[in-house]
């Protein structure tokens, strides 16, 4: 009887598991084209956001490059001069004091009034001296220090022309608006014209924008000055943050007791990562410059400033390097006899010299572009000679896209997107040297 | 071993920034209006002189002001673009750090101009439609209430049927200084409501609400590149846009100027005065330093000449406004004579 009862108990529950198990399966069986698209959904918003930053980098590299590739080339004319010790101001003398100063300008307009003798009222002759640079009257003063012996004798050379025409040339002025809205007038255009049909003007690669310094002439612009300053800028800022910041990190990750006050350093470390550079830069004001003295504009501040910024992201990056070596390596070492200092000088530190490089160069990646804290001491000025030493007046390079993007002449707009295409070039070498580095030196354990 | 090296790192540091207390450069700090005629006649300079090119420093006239009255010495600047001129108080400061003997030159003019798209409605208002436009509040009765202005007609049916939104600078800019002082000030003094405040001696108040701009949206506040408000009026046909004459100048294909109390600007009515918005460009030399910091007296003849600020100089041809030829001669004579600042000229 007992039997025969725990029998049926047993089949209902047999039944009941077989009925729990087939409703779990439809259960799981209903929820599981949910669960597919759910992981497809959320694979699509993967792919989705990945897209969109592609389409912002796209739009980025488009609009700059597109306004700005034809920086790099300049409007010049073939200008021939007949050179005449008269015409210069300087009669009959060489020396290098009267090459300094002859009236170069006054030979530009001369050879102008040669090339078009049939303009002959005062204002249409104004017009067609501003329609070349003053870059001209340079041109012809190097050729001649150069050659004094070409002063009588007909020199033909390539002159930049004035912005406003480099404009026309490039299609970025609208001659069929009014002429007083145009900054080109008609008889500048007329002239223009004649230019062109002679053949005697023509794009040719943008030296200045390379070799010179700033300029308030668009066409005279260049970013050499800036890009000098930068690098003395990061000079003194890797000379400095490099090596205090790998003995900050060896001395935290090897030496220091772990304790309350370690651990204090660290949380600060951490925290300095994320202060606003301006600080930095308010940091820099009131310390270099007004204790210890240091000179305004000077890359020798702004490369100190950018070391006070950059040391907490290269600490972080060598501790991060540190802790990857294996402490089998350290112990192997100290086993074998070896001090703590030759443990760490012979072994931890070359396997962890690439990590703490690749940190480092993104440090400087980072303080090549940064205008804020330079603000503060004086680095964001109209700077046109060419620094010689650290401690001479400089700008940088993001500094000079800033000062260029606000200035009203229209061919500063396409300087603007061409330097930044500069500055593009150095972060992208830069951080694919720090990619690189890693890729050849890393080593996984 | 190496804590002698570290110090003498150290010391050699500080050794180096003692000797760099010698200077060759002249150094300019102030106004980002002024900065672009300075810095075109410090590049004429530096190239046309053996001396070395001025540093120029774009940091506001007040920014620049501060650094100026600082001190004398070559850590501290020798000249300062402003484009209002030195208050009372700064000129006390100054006194007070040492700085006595300042010249003052005035340089020409600069329009602020009201600007929109070539293709939207010419615009021709009043400085007081303008204050109505843009104040956080307006008197109605003698009460003042939020701005409930939302298009242009709906303060004169003459303006044109659209909403009201102005690009313009930011608080920190020496432009919006000056259109608080020439249009929002001006035109507030005139209205029943603030002239009851000025009477009552409420100062505080009247000053709040002559110069509060409005929040709402209606105007944005635009940075302080001018260029970028130049480039949002060409994409935004409704929008209007204040900023310097220059760029009016440099972007006349683009936009146009609006007519303020019936006066175009123009160079000549700029010029003239009869533009209303229009200020003094200046820049204070330090005495003290000429002599001391090579070629300062040869940059203000420079500047001084008739070839840069004159009429038919190149920085007229960048947009500054020149003085009248008697205004031009009394301050030539200032930059050669030295003539000094007191404060009650101020």
């Amino acid at each position: 009887m007992a039997t025969a009862e725990q029998q049926v108990e047993m089949t209902t529950s047999q039944k009941d598991i077989l009925s729990r198990q087939s409703r779990i399966s439809e259960t799981v069986n209903a929820g599981l084209k949910s669960r597919y698209r759910s992981e497809a959904r959320f694979r699509a918003y993967g792919a989705g956001a990945i897209v969109l930053a592609l389409v912002m980098l796209v739009l980025l590299f488009v609009t700059i490059i597109g306004k700005g590739y034809t920086a790099f080339v300049q409007t010049e004319l073939q200008l021939t001069i007949a050179t005449s010790g008269e015409a210069l101001g300087i009669g009959n003398d060489r020396d290098a004091a009267a090459l300094n100063r002859a009236d170069y300008q006054a030979q530009i307009k001369a050879s102008l009034r040669d090339m078009f003798p049939d303009v002959t009222g005062r204002k249409e002759r104004r017009d067609l001296y501003g329609m070349v640079s003053d870059g001209a009257a340079y041109a012809l003063r190097d050729a001649l220090a150069e050659n004094p012996a070409l002063i009588g004798q007909k020199v033909t050379l390539q002159v930049p022309v004035a912005s406003d025409i480099d404009m026309l040339h490039k299609g970025q002025i609208d001659r069929t608006v009014a002429e007083a809205e145009r900054k080109v007038n008609d008889f500048q255009i007329g002239i223009y014209d004649r230019w062109v049909s002679m053949g005697t003007i023509g794009l040719h690669f943008n030296t200045a924008l390379f070799t010179q310094g700033d300029s308030r002439q668009p066409e005279l612009a260049g970013i050499w000055g800036a890009a000098v300053g930068s690098f003395y800028t990061l000079i003194v800022t890797l000379a400095l943050s490099f090596p205090i910041g790998v003995a900050a990190a060896v001395y935290l990750e090897e030496f220091a007791p772990k304790n309350r006050w370690t651990d204090l350093i660290e949380v600060n470390i951490n925290n300095l990562a994320a202060v606003p550079s301006i600080v930095f830069g308010l940091l820099g004001l009131a310390v270099f410059l007004q204790f210890f003295g240091m000179p305004r504009s000077a890359p020798v501040a702004g490369g100190l400033v950018l070391t006070l910024m950059n040391l907490p992201i290269i600490i972080i990056a060598s501790r991060a390097a540190l802790k990857s070596v294996p402490p089998s390596i350290r112990e192997a070492a100290l086993g074998l006899g070896a001090s703590k200092l030759q443990t760490i000088l012979h072994h931890v530190l070359p396997l962890a010299m690439p990590g703490m490089l690749t940190g480092t160069i993104i440090g400087m990646a980072h303080a090549l572009g940064e205008t804020a804290p330079l603000l503060m001491i004086g680095m964001v000025a109209f700077v046109v000679d060419i620094p010689m030493t650290p401690m001479d007046s400089a700008t940088v390079l993001p500094v000079q896209i800033y000062l260029w993007a606000d200035s009203p002449e229209r061919a500063f707009v396409e300087r603007t997107s061409a330097a930044i295409m500069v500055l593009l070039a150095f972060l992208v070498t830069m951080n694919a040297a720090a990619v690189l580095l890693r890729k050849k030196f890393e080593r996984r354990w | 071993m190496l804590k002698k090296t570290l110090a003498l790192a150290v010391l050699a540091t500080v050794a180096t920034a003692g000797a760099a207390e010698a200077r060759d450069t002249i150094r300019i700090v102030g106004s980002s209006t002024v900065y672009p005629f300075s810095t075109v006649v410090a590049e004429n300079f530096g190239k046309s002189t053996s001396f070395k090119t001025p540093v120029i420093e774009s940091t506001g006239s007040g920014g620049g002001i501060k650094l100026f009255c600082a001190g004398v010495g070559t850590e501290h600047p020798d000249i300062v673009n402003a484009s209002r001129r030195m208050k009372k108080s700064e000129f006390e400061t100054c006194d007070k750090n040492g700085v006595k003997d300042i010249v003052e030159v005035r340089v020409g003019y600069d329009g602020i101009v009201i600007a929109n798209a070539k293709a939207a409605p010419a615009f021709d208002v009043t400085r007081e439609q303008l204050f109505m436009a843009l104040a956080k509040e307006v008197p109605q009765g003698d009460k003042w209430v939020a701005n409930p202005y939302k298009k242009w007609s709906d303060i004169n049916p003459s303006l044109p049927n659209e909403e009201i939104e102005v690009l313009g600078p930011p608080p920190t800019s020496g432009t919006r200084d000056a259109f608080t002082e020439l249009v929002m000030d001006a035109a507030c003094e005139k209205l029943p409501a603030a002239k009851a405040l000025k009477d009552a001696g409420d100062d505080k108040t009247l000053k709040q609400k002559c110069q509060s701009v409005r929040e709402d949206g209606a105007y944005i506040e635009a940075g302080e590149n001018d260029n970028l408000i130049v480039q949002k009026l060409g994409a935004n046909q409704t929008a209007v846009g204040i900023f310097g004459y220059s760029f009016l100048e440099e972007n006349a294909d683009k936009i146009k100027g609006a007519k303020v109390d019936g006066k175009e600007p123009t160079f000549d009515n700029i010029s003239s005065g009869a533009y209303p918005v229009s200020r003094p460009l200046q820049f204070y030399v330090k005495k003290a330093h000429i002599g001391t910091i090579p070629g300062i007296q040869e940059y203000l003849n420079e500047f001084t000449a008739d070839k840069a600020w004159g009429p038919e100089g190149y920085l007229a041809d960048k947009g500054l406004i020149p003085m009248p030829d008697a205004e031009r001669a009394k301050y030539k004579e200032a930059a050669t004579k030295l003539k000094t600042l007191t404060a009650g000229d101020l």
